[in-house]
């Protein structure tokens, strides 16, 4: 059975609400965690990404100023941070099918709608810490592997071109992004 | 200055994609229990006696949550519909679509959700109905200030219904030239539900 030492995680809460944010910092501080930052807006948290440099971002998405979705976007800009790959949950109150597809493409790691409760939020972070996803970059996507499961059903056509046996042998685009940057 | 071995990304690169294997920073806070044994803490249990202890301030928290919701509705009126304003009752009556079930007002969730998608997917702003907007936010108020009564379960339920009803009927009116856009926003969610932590 797999724990989580939320001791050893510091968490950054992007929310205009003040009371959701208190909601979240309880059950964080519940878990086990003592680092947790708040932000109340996309703007500041992005300067608390940076400065705090915290392990998992959880992020509202209906934000003044800028949202959590294009907070989303900067944050998985390649050279624009010094972790790109952090995992962020997106705590919201839409869960149209179309707003889930957003957050996917975006580059969210988890979504997770509201109402909020302990369980759920201790199983988004359980799967971000335990089961970390590789990520892809393509020439419209940088973020989490949008393929959770391999589907041996699948029948449409192969989006992704390039066996093992097609590999290119170039310098890694997030070096190059790095490099130019 | 040369990085550790452990701080870098492996990446395999392919013809139109990259993979790439992050240095996994959060391997640190991986736990592995022995088989059987039993566990001293419940993070679960002690994150939800922790949200216990601060439920005596959520009737407060609605409450407040009604008055800035109240206050975007009497800007609209008195100001107009403009994108500031439209935005300040979007913003309030998507936090409470959001927490009144936390709060412990569920049966306001239904309304707040369907002003929600009144203001969200109205196609033109100046056609947003001020008057079934104010049908909305009469019912929040009234659903979250007689939430202990026994007899207002029904009539909520039967109000958030009418509300909705009402709302769909509109909304299907008014993108009836966007059938797709129409069809987008009856979709069942895909949001997934609670994982078996």
């Amino acid at each position: 059975m797999i724990r989580i030492d939320f001791n050893r995680l510091r968490f950054l809460i992007i929310d205009d609400n003040a009371h959701m944010r208190r909601i979240l910092r309880t059950l964080l501080h519940g878990f086990g965690t003592r680092e947790v930052y708040e932000a109340e807006d996309g703007a500041a948290g992005l300067e608390g990404f940076t400065h705090y440099s915290p392990d998992i971002v959880i992020t509202d998405w209906a934000m003044p100023i800028f949202d959590g979705l294009e907070l989303t976007q900067m944050i998985r800009q390649p050279g624009a941070n010094n972790n790109p790959y952090v995992p962020i949950i997106m705590l919201t109150g839409h869960s149209e099918k179309k707003r889930v597809i957003a957050a996917r493409d975006a580059g969210v790691t988890e979504f997770l709608a509201k109402p909020i409760s302990a369980k759920a939020l201790y199983g988004r972070v359980l799967n971000v810490v335990a089961n970390p996803r590789p990520f892809i970059r393509t020439k419209t996507y940088f973020g989490p592997d949008r393929r959770r499961n391999a589907n041996p059903n699948y029948a449409g056509p192969e989006r992704r071109k390039g066996g093992k046996a097609d590999v290119i042998k170039q310098q890694p685009l997030l070096d190059k992004a790095k490099t130019n940057a | 200055m040369s990085q550790k071995k452990a701080d870098l990304a492996a990446v395999s690169t392919f013809a139109d994609h990259e993979v790439i294997l992050p240095p996994n920073k959060l391997k640190k806070a991986v736990q592995k229990a022995k088989p059987g044994a039993k566990p001293d803490f419940d993070p679960i249990a002690q994150a939800e006696a922790a949200l216990a202890e601060l439920a005596e301030d959520f009737g407060k928290w609605m409450d407040q949550e009604c008055i800035r919701l109240d206050t975007a509705r009497k800007a609209i009126r008195s100001a107009g519909v403009t994108k500031a304003t439209r935005d300040a009752l979007f913003l309030a009556a998507h936090d409470i679509k959001g927490q009144a079930t936390t709060f412990g007002f569920p049966l306001v969730t239904p309304v707040a959700d369907s002003l929600c998608r009144l203001i969200e997917h109205t196609p033109e702003t100046a056609r947003l109905p001020l008057d079934l907007i104010d049908r909305h936010v009469d019912a929040v108020r009234a659903i979250t200030h007689k939430n202990t009564r026994g007899d207002s379960e029904v009539n909520a339920v039967k109000l958030a219904e009418r509300l909705r009803h009402v709302t769909e009927e509109f909304l299907a009116h008014e993108n009836r030239d966007r059938p797709e856009y129409l069809e987008s926003i009856l979709a069942p969610t895909i949001a997934p539900g609670e994982p078996n932590a």
